[in-house]
């Protein structure tokens, strides 16, 4: 018996520190494209205030996914390398692991991150309902992650939320100022929901590294779901939009690596410097 | 006989406060709370623990070698300057003559109380003072301002916008 664990162990340790690996840069993913799209928005606001507070959404994003990958590149290093190389999936070998190579030097298919956050901004409407969704979905996940027994990732959990508040309201009211606005802004609300609803699936549609990392079971997964869904629909109720249910269709795929071709728009963009001019600084 | 090890930590802390924030160039980083801790293990060897006030912060790379320049122009050797974000900044650790320094510059410091984002307060704003004429007769123009830890407001009385440094 005594042989018999010693001989499992590691196979199960190994299993989870995979998971954990694929789940955190699952994470850092999602708040690095997230971060990507928001950013576009820089100079196109429709106000001053507003084009600077998605920048500011932005920068969350993004500082989420430094501490995401850093974690991730810590990891990594503490394994042997063929196999931190062969996680991480790079597309050309990194000088080293950090965050910048996991960012900058991974192919499209070895992003882990949900379709939802790679769709193109589309209107201020689309762009609104994206954030207004999505920020929901981290508050509640990353509530629950503040009791994970990877310290570090609960403490980023812990930051994040913070931030993650001011999105979820800052996006809230604006869903209730278009649901309940004028003829056209309630227009573009409801096609903005008819858009992006085929990807909330994926939310809830948990892969083994999320439920391994997350430590997440069906009960705990239903339970996010529903409270998920009780929130927007809130939200949607003082917005006089109309109440969702979960349809039994959705798109999903992004958490596996099967994006929708916007990923690889996205990736070329911010990729192409750090790939034409290595190392460079400025 | 003198601690000396506690007696360069004293002085260690006193350098810190001459390193300020370059966004908010009135506070040294002492005063916001963000230095959690500082270890002096020998006469070349320190580690100080920071921890950012945002995750995005841009400040908090220039802030780490103002750190260690301070520090190496001090005379140690070894000035290990490492991040922590547990237990998350939160305004509370802002020293109180910091909140004074923040309202002379024109930065209404942050109240103490968090009360943004429970569902049912969609509507309802905190009362912030104006730091110029001090009136509580103001609104919010955006949850965001200039900088990541800012919203913008605006004195219904004097007129002027202000900058309010947010709680957390």
């Amino acid at each position: 018996m005594i042989i018999m664990q010693e001989q499992t162990m590691p196979a199960e340790k190994e299993n989870a520190q995979k998971a954990k690996i694929d789940a955190l840069l699952h994470l850092a993913d999602d708040s690095l494209i997230m971060g990507h799209r928001c950013s576009e928005w820089c100079g196109h606001g429709p106000i001053l205030e507003q084009d600077i507070a998605l920048t500011n959404i932005a920068l969350d994003f993004v500082g989420q996914a430094r501490n995401f990958y850093q974690h991730a590149a810590a990891l990594l290093q503490q394994l042997p390398n063929d196999m931190a190389l062969a996680l991480a999936d790079f597309d050309i070998t990194p000088a080293s692991i950090t965050e910048d190579s996991l960012a900058y030097l991974r192919n499209a298919n070895a992003y882990k991150n949900h379709l939802l956050v790679e769709l193109p901004n589309g209107d201020w409407a689309q762009t609104i309902l994206k954030i207004f969704f999505f920020s929901n979905y981290r508050q509640i996940l990353f509530q629950q992650l503040l009791k994970n027994s990877d310290t570090q990732l609960a403490a980023i959990a812990e930051k994040s939320l913070k931030e993650i508040q001011y999105h979820v309201k800052w996006s809230g009211e604006w869903v209730m100022r278009l649901g309940d606005g004028t003829d056209e802004s309630r227009e573009r609300m409801l096609k903005a929901i008819d858009y992006l609803w085929p990807y909330v699936g994926e939310f809830f549609n948990c892969t083994e590294y999320e439920k391994t990392a997350f430590e997440l079971d069906d009960t705990s997964i239903d339970l996010l779901k529903q409270t998920w869904l009780n929130t927007i629909n809130h939200t949607f109720q003082l917005a006089t939009l109309p109440e969702q249910t979960f349809g039994k269709w959705y798109q999903s795929g992004g958490k596996l690596g099967i994006h929708t071709e916007h990923l690889g728009y996205i990736l070329a963009e911010m990729q192409f410097l750090p790939r034409t001019y290595p190392n460079a600084e400025w | 006989m003198v601690n000396t090890i506690e007696h360069t930590e004293s002085q260690v802390w006193q350098l810190l406060s001459t390193v300020n924030d370059p966004e908010v160039p009135v506070l040294s980083i002492v005063d916001l709370g963000i230095v959690r801790n500082v270890s002096v293990h020998n006469a070349e060897s320190i580690t100080v623990t920071i921890t950012p006030t945002y995750s995005g912060c841009p400040a908090m790379d220039v802030i780490s070698m103002q750190i260690r320049l301070v520090l190496l122009e001090y005379g140690f050797k070894e000035v290990k300057v490492e991040k922590v974000l547990s237990p998350a900044w939160t305004t509370d650790w802002m020293s109180e003559s910091g909140k004074e320094k923040l309202k002379a510059y024109g930065i209404a410091p942050p109240l103490p109380k968090q009360t943004v984002c429970k569902p049912d307060e969609f509507q309802e704003e905190e009362a912030i003072q104006c730091p110029h004429c001090l009136s509580y007769h103001t609104r919010l123009i955006s949850r965001f301002g200039s900088t990541a830890c800012k919203a913008l407001y605006q004195c219904q009385d004097c007129k002027e916008p202000f900058d309010y440094f947010k709680c957390h």
